[in-house]
């Protein structure tokens, strides 16, 4: 470290310092990926037993794939928070990165762990169920994007709430989804402009609405992790 | 005791006035409210459904308020307030919630449509039901009191969408909704003669101050509590 190193660039060195520590040791124990990929699998399977052969409107079809990618975020993502806790490691971290730096890092993983669940989940949901076609792509793709971005980033704040609660794991879909409520409808009626085959133009609106709860989340965020952080 | 003696009264007049004027299709006299077609005698509820659900989002916000004075603060006294004020906004979400369901019954055909509003009035439910349930995960109760100060300062950010700005521009069933024939905007404007404004507002008011009543009350209790369970 050198004197002359501006507080910027410390803070960029810490948040990709944090990333870094939780991508090398998710890649040592895979729990965090295992679990997405498995439940994914799981989930998409149990939609073709229930669905039987028949097929359902794609109007229907698009609501389920953002139902999966809902349910596999909340097995996943709260993992990088619970895990400091359950390790011990929470106060080793908090005496040696900035709180900001801490969040960012955390969000930067959890952005690079919703962008693979909601990748791996739209390629199987596309290959294995036939009556879901997209039509326009290029909304498909940029809700895909905005989607999984904004529930990284409300679920990095929700999972950093609720590893310091008693009861982690059933709570959390249980705080998220009100507040995640906003961006499923968004994305599912966007899903559904796309299987409807709508020109982009169409789908402005919902991408406003995407964009602008991006924003407020990651802001609020940014200003209350310390509190939660903090002992 | 002025405040909830000069709330009874009010309160007294406006159930009085809103149950008892007589609806009629030429009102000729101050106390007659006039028809709306579609509406006619269940035009009523908005005296009472209209301000149970501004309390729930009132109280809603006092919530949110107290929690951000928690978190710079750090006063316990802060913590019961916010707490107290979901509790009521809890109260009152379920009142509006069951009084426009059984509304609904009867205007549109069934208890519940998901139209936008009662999505948001649903999501409002949910976020008090969430906050409850983190209150009651946590032990400590520092923690307990910022982890639910945070949460419910994220659920206000987030929540505007729905409650303001969804039901406005999707359409919907509900007056006021995008596709109303009459416009979209509130109810008050466009669809209510002065009588029914009079009457409207003074309920608004007097369940803003039945709100602000039971607020003080609670709060002096759950300081009680508090203190009583400090001490041993």
């Amino acid at each position: 470290m050198t004197a002359a190193e501006t507080p910027v660039r410390r803070w960029l060195r810490a948040t990709g310092a944090v990333f870094m520590k939780d991508w090398r040791s998710e890649l040592r124990t895979r729990y965090a990926i295992s679990a997405l990929v498995m439940f994914v699998i799981t989930t998409i399977s149990i939609i073709l037993f229930a669905l039987g052969g028949e097929g359902a409107s794609p109007e229907v079809l698009s609501g389920m794939l953002w139902v999966v990618i809902f349910f596999a975020a909340m097995s996943g993502l709260a993992r990088t928070f619970v895990m400091e806790e359950e390790r011990g490691t929470a106060m080793m971290l908090q005496l040696t990165a900035a709180p900001s730096a801490v969040f960012a890092g955390k969000l930067l993983f959890n952005l690079v762990l919703g962008a693979g669940l909601t990748v791996l989940t739209v390629v199987l949901y596309l290959f294995f169920i036939s009556g879901f076609t997209v039509q326009t792509y290029s909304i498909f793709l940029a809700t895909i994007t905005l989607g999984s971005i904004g529930l990284a980033a409300a679920s990095t704040i929700i999972a950093a709430i609720i590893a310091r609660a008693n009861t982690k794991g059933t709570l959390y879909p249980v705080l998220s989804f009100p507040i995640l409520l906003p961006l499923l409808m968004t994305v599912i009626s966007a899903t559904r402009l796309a299987a409807d085959g709508m020109p982009f133009s169409e789908a402005f609106g919902e991408f406003q609405i995407l964009i602008s709860y991006i924003v407020v989340v990651v802001t609020t965020s940014i200003l209350l992790f310390e509190y939660i952080w903090k002992d | 005791m002025t405040l909830r003696i000069s709330l009874g009264v009010l309160l007294t007049l406006v159930i009085v006035a809103a149950i008892g004027f007589p609806i009629s299709a030429s009102p000729r006299h101050w106390y007659e409210f006039p028809l709306i077609p579609g509406l006619e005698e269940k035009a009523r509820l908005i005296f009472f459904h209209v301000p149970t659900a501004w309390l729930s989002v009132m109280a809603f916000f006092t919530s949110m308020v107290y929690g951000i004075l928690y978190l710079r603060r750090r006063d316990p006294m802060d913590d019961i307030s916010s707490s107290v004020a979901a509790g009521l906004g809890f109260l009152f979400c379920i009142l509006a919630t069951i009084t426009g369901a059984i509304w609904a019954k009867f205007n549109w055909g069934s208890f519940w449509n998901w139209d936008p509003r009662e999505t948001s009035i649903f999501v409002l439910l949910l976020i008090y039901g969430a906050y409850f349930s983190l209150r009651s995960a946590v032990d400590v109760e520092e923690k307990r009191a910022t982890l639910s100060s945070v949460y419910s300062i994220i659920a206000a950010v987030t929540v505007p969408f729905f409650i303001f700005i969804m039901p406005r521009i999707m359409t919907g069933l509900h007056p006021g909704a995008k596709g109303d024939p009459d416009g979209a905007g509130p109810v008050i404007d466009f669809k209510m003669s002065p009588n029914m404004r009079v009457v409207f507002f003074a309920s608004l008011i007097g369940f803003t101050g039945l709100f602000v009543w039971m607020f003080r009350l609670r709060v002096r209790t759950a300081r009680l509590e508090y203190f009583e369970h400090a001490k041993g």
